[in-house]
């Protein structure tokens, strides 16, 4: 077995594993009642992400993370 | 990366009437913009920023957004954002004892600041302008797609991006696991042209007996009008509903920058065993920059709050390392009122060719920046947020936030004559905002 496949084999592996040990968590369709909230979606503020975004990226040295790091700004 | 909201699509068969009934209601009680969806309407939000760091620079900005769905899986999301700066930002020289004078990045006129002040560049203006556009579709039950692109055009500075994103549902959409591509191109076109690392600033002191021979001094200084950055991205997601009150999301990102990554506008000190300034030089960074980034994020709703914290680790081969711990708590009132408080901390380790200056006796490296941004720092910001409901079931928000910025003093020159100086000066900002919802 080439060095391709193995890799292959183990990303395989491993997202089986991950997916089948995920199936022990969760809900049932009509047990989202709360997570179906919008507040409680992943990016709630989407205004007040992309502000942040922007001044930090301004600011530090760092950016991305939850979302793409981006560029598209001068910011000084 | 966003879960989508759950209540619709999901597959009826083998579900009682009594369970599609308390799904159709738990849809009707926990979705409104679902109901907006059926209708196919404009929804529509915008954001009013103003940011102000005392004594330098101050921003105002503008986002307007739209979204529209399309039947039950499609979706269009637009996006507009102006901002304009002005102010003060520092230009990297360290201060003085005395009055330091330097050239505008233009070359056009000189500033002076004050002694025992760090020296701020006031020619910082500009206007930023922003176009964003994304579309979602879904490609089977369990699995969709996003595309988008973004746009963007100041004075100086250009960026055209596009990104494509697949995202799939397991588990009774449970399990989302995501894939993104994004590239962006960015053009940077500075006031005054690209200059040469590590040449001299030139500063005219009446040592040109003519207009021409300033101007022929400055533009040997420069090396092109214009230079490019590009940037590749992949961010690979996962997120999982632990319980009907928890949800938890993973991402791991890769980021690789070719192109221009220096700051044209930033200077070095050059400093003689006294501490003092004999020459002013403009910094150089590498050309290319390869970024992790790992992202942590928990949701938790309690009966009458909502808790989310989220940790991202960053770092880069440029050495630096970054930390961020992320938390809102949401605590709804009667009548769709909500107080949300926020607390955000950084800490970042200096990219290895961060320095406050260069010592006259030091042989030139290859790369120095004395920009601190990429330096040793730890950052806290505190906020607070306001949401209400108006009539007729539009919503706002006012948010204030306090941003202050520490650099780390530990590696404080032990230069003579340096000792007494402001190396690394604090920033503060204050952040106020206004969203609404129509």
């Amino acid at each position: 077995m080439g060095i391709r496949h193995k890799i292959k084999l183990f990303f395989a592996v491993s997202l089986l594993i991950v997916l089948s040990g995920c199936s022990s968590w969760g809900v049932a369709p009509w047990d989202r009642d709360l997570l179906a909230k919008p507040e409680m979606a992943i990016n709630s503020s989407p205004l007040d992400q992309s502000i942040d975004d922007h001044i930090y990226f301004s600011k530090e040295a760092s950016s991305g993370g939850r979302s793409f790091a981006g560029g598209g700004c001068g910011c000084n | 990366m966003q879960l989508r909201n759950q209540s619709t699509g999901s597959p009826l068969k083998n579900v009682s009437l009594a369970e599609k009934l308390t799904l159709a209601t738990t849809a009707l009680l926990g979705a409104s913009a679902n109901a907006q969806q059926v209708d196919a309407e404009w929804n529509y939000s915008a954001s009013l920023l103003a940011y102000s760091e005392p004594d330098r620079v101050s921003a105002t900005e503008l986002i307007v957004t739209a979204d529209k769905a399309y039947g039950d899986a499609a979706k269009l999301d637009l996006k507009v954002v102006l901002d304009s700066l002005t102010g003060a930002s520092a230009n990297g020289a360290i201060e003085q004892d005395n009055p330091q004078t330097f050239t505008r990045p233009s070359g056009k006129g000189q500033f002076v600041t004050a002694a025992n002040s760090t020296p701020l560049d006031d020619t910082f203006k500009d206007t930023r302008l922003q176009i964003a556009a994304s579309w979602t579709d879904s490609i089977t039950e369990q699995s969709r797609y996003t595309i988008a692109t973004n746009l963007s055009r100041e004075y100086d500075y250009r960026s055209v991006g596009a990104s494509g994103e697949l995202a799939w549902d397991f588990n009774q959409k449970n399990t989302t696991l995501s894939a993104g591509l994004s590239f962006a191109s960015d053009e940077i076109l500075p006031e005054g042209d690209i200059p040469l690392a590590f040449s001299s600033m030139v500063i005219d002191q009446g040592q040109f007996v003519t207009e021409d021979e300033y101007w022929n001094a400055f533009d040997a200084t420069r090396i092109a009008e214009s230079d490019t950055v590009s940037t590749s991205e992949l961010l690979l997601g996962w997120t999982q509903v632990i319980n009907r009150r928890m949800l938890v999301q993973l991402n791991y990102g890769y980021a690789d920058m070719q192109g221009y990554l220096t700051d044209p506008f930033k200077l070095l000190s050059v400093v003689d065993d006294n501490g003092q300034t004999q020459d002013l030089v403009y910094e150089n960074r590498p050309d290319s920059r390869t970024q992790h980034s790992l992202f942590a994020l928990t949701k938790y709703h309690f009966d009458e709050s909502i808790f989310d914290l989220s940790y991202r680790y960053i770092s880069d081969d440029w050495e630096m390392k970054s930390h961020t711990i992320d938390s809102h708590w949401r605590f709804m009132t009667i009548g769709g009122s909500f107080w949300e408080p926020h607390v955000r901390i950084y800490l970042q380790d200096a990219a290895e060719f961060y320095q406050p200056f260069l010592a006259q006796s030091q042989t030139t490296p290859e790369f120095a920046s004395a920009d601190y941004r990429i330096g040793d720092m730890s950052a806290m910001t505190v906020g607070l947020k306001y949401g209400f409901q108006l009539e007729g079931g539009e919503r706002a928000e006012v948010r204030l936030e306090y941003y202050r910025q520490t650099p780390n003093k530990a590696n404080q020159s032990s230069v003579s004559g340096l000792e007494n100086i402001e190396l690394y000066p604090e920033v503060d900002a204050l952040i106020l905002q206004f969203n609404y919802y129509f």
